[in-house]
């Protein structure tokens, strides 16, 4: 087990190298000569250069991706273009609100969806597992950036009962949260489905019934450990994306997460945010895929013992 | 003639079964009787599609879960309570109480039989936890206590293991411990030896005889070999596509079938020792053909001739390699145009790694291959092309070797376009004549896979490994997967093919029956390596290796008369051939016993 995690967390190493160059090169790719930019339209030769040199871009570039990787560790990420703070001050003030809410609509999601996947799974035919595709086919398809709008026509602007948008107490999460795990939980919920009704058909389960087992039993505990191995990979995924920040509805909702802070930053060409967003997405997902690895030997005992 | 118990512990009368929606369903068992008295061992036999198994899931009630209904019929169970419960009609909450302390079942496959992700132990401890009421120490303490009754070694230490940590003959034993786990009156085993070993196969058989015998429960057995009939069964039901065509004790059956296709079943069962009399391979003798001993060796050098090959896999466990597979140790042979050499040995022997590394599905490490006069070991990858038209695979399973995208015409002409053999029209006349030769009509070459029977299927792989024109045709348990009569059609194919084409054989198999029949010389495996090598005749007749005898002793006998408890029989397990890096196999030359015939004299590993 001990080997098998740091197998899986040496396997993360070149894959975060990877992305740092690739947000390093990133930045030395785009069209225009960042001295200039920070230096102002009215700076002359002289001041550019000395800019330049201030932020050692006169260096070969291996030295400046030294630097840069050095000063990245240290989580000194520079500072915004367009408001002077420190990039990092800038992102955490921003991460908990997209966190929050990705969780909340992550657990939401994954009850839902497997919950449902299992039932329909389960009763094959019937007319909980008609229904809940149905809804689960409408989630996928539904555009939420018109379920927000509908959202907040009805129960903000008519019922009055939720606020419309911002980040404030409880009541400012369910609409965002609702919008932005509905196509997760309609993805969870097909595709718990689909495996669940492989693992169904399995000889063990067979074998679960033969031994008197209540249904119960045979669904929940000898069927749905093995159908939860390929819906975890799912989940991990889905979860990956929700903290990347949604934009469409953080927009819709002004939610004050990453993911305005990337529009935002796209519009003012603010690349050290930009760059230092695009780390951060990458490190999420890598680390969330080896968290997905944990509790792949978790359930596995195959991958454990081996 | 009635042979059915006056008083019996389950009787199934006029049981009909049928799939699908009623108004498109396909009856699959019609009105089926049949009876087993208590502590009496009936065996049901029948070939794929006969219902046998359908009828032990009826009998379950877990054809409920598979899509099967009873249309008509009862299926009396006298109970322990002295109840007679018609199993037709009882709800599903009655039935998960009679399952297990009334009957349990023991199924095919012990790989996916077990669930994977929970330990051997708490999978028997739930069955016994929830119909004796025991509390988890007692639980655990009982399933050892069964686990011991089942023969495994080092009970106490198995419970905690998974299932993939254990081996298939050891798996198929935590079934059969968890289906007696609460003392079943009616034990219904559905084919539990037909994926296991020989050696295990006897083991196993055995051991369900003895725990019959010590807790006088009954026993029905299905299965589709009739050499496993006659180790086991007191009574015998063959039943063919659903219907019940004979029935009596297990003498009778062999000694006088009144019923033709009983006749042809048995007929078709290869014996083994039928053809000491004759050095050449005999085709069996089926419906309207009267077989003659061939002789299909022709001159010329070796077509395929191996020197030391040996395929090696490393082990490693976090970074560091600590151990190695010697899967083929140092492998010498040679096959000779229009000679059928056979590869025997147990799962892990060895034997379908040695196929797969003469066309290079493997790579192996050491040693060369020949063929005709050219080296081929040392080929560039690319430079394989020549190789793999002049040797062809037959795969042993015909439902996964076919693409089932591809028609069955696409499926053989792709090797003829692939080794530019004919253009255009000629494509199409080359794939009608192949069709032919394997016996298939012409129009099957616009089918797909699924609209073709197994035997089907496995004609039109031979007819694919044909297309080429290739000298040798490798054979990795190319006939384990049918059923009998159509086995002995397919095996009777493939010696005609040779004595019509000339073609070398290099036939892996388990099945030593089959092998007698189709082999010229037999070289048998164990732990990598070949311990016995010789014709025909003196391997199978005067076997010279301890391991090449108890091979052959464990091979069931269709002889009633001769069951397998007289036969000496082990009950060690095949050891791996995983061995430390710092300590290699014993490598030897074989030693000469007879013409041609060779064994290995050195120690291999394990017991031998």
């Amino acid at each position: 087990m001990l080997g098998y995690f740091l197998r899986r967390l040496g396997g993360t190493i070149p894959v975060l190298l990877a992305v740092s160059l690739f947000a390093f090169g990133f930045v030395r790719l785009l069209p225009g000569d960042p001295a200039r930019l920070i230096a102002g339209p009215d700076a002359t030769l002289q001041d550019v250069q000395a800019v330049r040199e201030r932020l050692g871009l006169d260096q070969p570039l291996w030295q400046q991706y030294v630097r840069y990787m050095a000063s990245t560790v240290r989580l000194s990420l520079g500072t915004s273009a367009r408001s002077g703070q420190p990039v990092l001050t800038e992102i955490g003030e921003r991460f908990m609100p997209t966190f929050n809410l990705s969780v909340v609509a992550m657990v939401w999601s994954c009850i839902v969806g497997v919950g449902l996947g299992v039932l329909s799974g389960v009763k094959r035919g019937n007319w909980i597992d008609q229904g809940s595709m149905v809804v689960a086919v409408s989630g996928i398809s539904f555009p939420s950036f018109w379920l927000g709008l509908l959202l907040i026509d009805l129960c903000s602007v008519r019922l009055g009962w939720l606020p419309t948008g911002g980040d404030h107490d409880w009541k400012s999460y369910v609409m965002p949260a609702f919008t932005l795990g509905l196509p997760a939980a309609a993805v969870m919920a097909r595709f718990t489905r689909s495996a669940f009704v492989e693992v169904a058909q399995e000889d063990y389960v067979r074998t679960a019934r033969s031994k008197g087992l209540p249904e119960r039993v045979v669904i929940w505990r000898h069927a749905f450990r093995n159908a939860l191995i390929p819906v975890l990979t799912l989940a991990g995924l889905q979860f990956g994306f929700l903290l990347g920040g949604a934009i469409v509805i953080e927009t819709v909702f002004s939610w004050p997460g990453l993911g305005r802070l990337l529009v935002e930053s796209v519009s003012y060409r603010d690349y050290p945010v930009i760059q230092a967003e695009i780390l951060l997405f990458s490190t999420e997902f890598v680390l969330i895929n080896l968290l997905i690895d944990l509790l792949y030997a978790v359930v596995n005992p195959e991958i454990r013992l081996r | 003639m009635n042979t059915s118990p006056a008083s019996p512990l389950l009787a199934i009368e006029g049981l009909s079964i049928a799939f699908g929606p009623p108004a498109e369903s396909s009856v699959v068992v019609s009105r089926l009787d049949l009876a087993i008295a208590p502590g009496e061992t009936v065996a049901l036999v029948g070939e794929s599609g006969s219902g046998k198994s359908v009828t032990a899931l009826a009998v379950t009630r877990l054809l409920d879960f598979a899509g099967g209904r009873i249309t008509e019929g009862r299926i009396a169970l006298a109970c322990r309570d002295g109840v007679v419960r018609d199993l037709a009609r009882e709800s599903q909450a009655t039935m998960r109480n009679l399952r297990g302390p009334e009957f349990s079942m023991v199924f095919q496959e012990p790989m996916s039989s077990l669930n994977p992700v929970l330990r051997v132990g708490e999978q028997i401890a739930e069955a016994v936890m929830l119909h004796q009421g025991m509390g988890h120490a007692a639980a655990r303490a009982e399933t050892r206590r069964l686990l011991e009754r089942v023969r495994i070694p080092e009970a106490a230490r198995q419970l905690d293991r998974f299932p993939f940590q254990l081996s298939g003959g050891m798996r198929q034993r935590v079934m059969i411990a968890m289906a007696l786990s609460c003392r079943p009156r009616l034990l219904i085993a559905d084919e539990p030896t037909t994926a296991l070993d020989v050696t295990v196969q006897a083991q196993v058989l055995r051991l369900i005889e003895a725990l019959q015998k010590e807790s006088g429960m009954a026993l029905l057995f299905i299965t589709h070999d009739m050499g496993v009939v006659a180790e086991i069964a007191d009574r015998v039901v063959v039943m063919r596509q659903g219907e019940k065509v004979e029935e009596g004790p297990v003498t009778d059956i062999f000694d006088s079938p009144r019923h033709d296709y009983t006749r042809m079943l048995l007929d078709a069962v290869p014996v083994l020792g039928s053809l000491a009399g004759t050095p050449l391979p005999l085709p069996f003798a089926l419906p309207g053909e009267s077989p003659a001993p061939q002789d299909t060796l022709r001159q010329g050098p070796p077509v395929l001739r191996l020197v030391g090959l040996s395929t090696r896999f490393d082990v490693r466990h976090n970074f560091r390699r600590i151990g190695r597979i010697h899967a083929v140790e140092h492998v010498d042979l040679a096959i000779r145009p229009g000679e059928t050499l056979a590869l025997v040995g147990e799962s892990g022997c060895g034997k379908s790694t040695t196929g797969r590394s003469v066309i290079r599905l493997e790579q192996f490490e050491e040693g060369e291959i020949w063929l005709g006069d050219r080296d081929v070991s040392r080929l560039r990858r690319g430079a394989e092309k020549e190789l793999r038209r002049r040797v062809q695979f037959v795969f042993q399973d015909p439902f996964s070797s076919l693409d089932p995208h591809l028609t069955i015409g696409f499926s053989i002409a792709e090797p003829i376009m692939t080794h530019r053999l004919a253009h255009g029209r000629a494509v199409a006349e080359r794939v009608n004549t192949l069709l032919g030769q394997v016996n298939l009509p012409g129009e099957f070459a616009h089918r797909y896979p699924h609209e073709l029977s197994g035997g089907q299927r496995q004609r039109v792989c031979i007819a694919r490994a044909l297309a080429s024109e290739p000298d040798l045709i490798i054979a990795d348990e190319a006939v384990a997967a049918l059923d009998v009569s159509i086995r002995a059609q397919v095996v009777n194919l493939l010696m005609r093919l040779q004595a019509e084409h000339g073609i070398a054989y290099l036939f892996i198999s388990h099945d030593m029956a089959v092998v007698e029949r189709i082999a010229h010389r037999v070289a048998v495996m164990y732990l990598g390596q070949i311990v016995e090598i010789g014709p025909r005749q003196a391997v199978i007749g005067d076997p010279q290796h301890p391991y090449t005898r108890r091979l052959l002793a464990a091979v069931p006998v269709a002889d009633p008369r001769r069951r397998g408890h007289d036969r000496g029989l082990d009950d060690s397990e095949v050891p791996s051939p995983l061995r430390r890096l710092d300590d290699p196999p014993t490598i030897a030359p074989l030693v000469e016993v007879g013409p041609g015939h060779f064994v290995a004299r050195h120690h291999v590993g394990g017991l031998y």
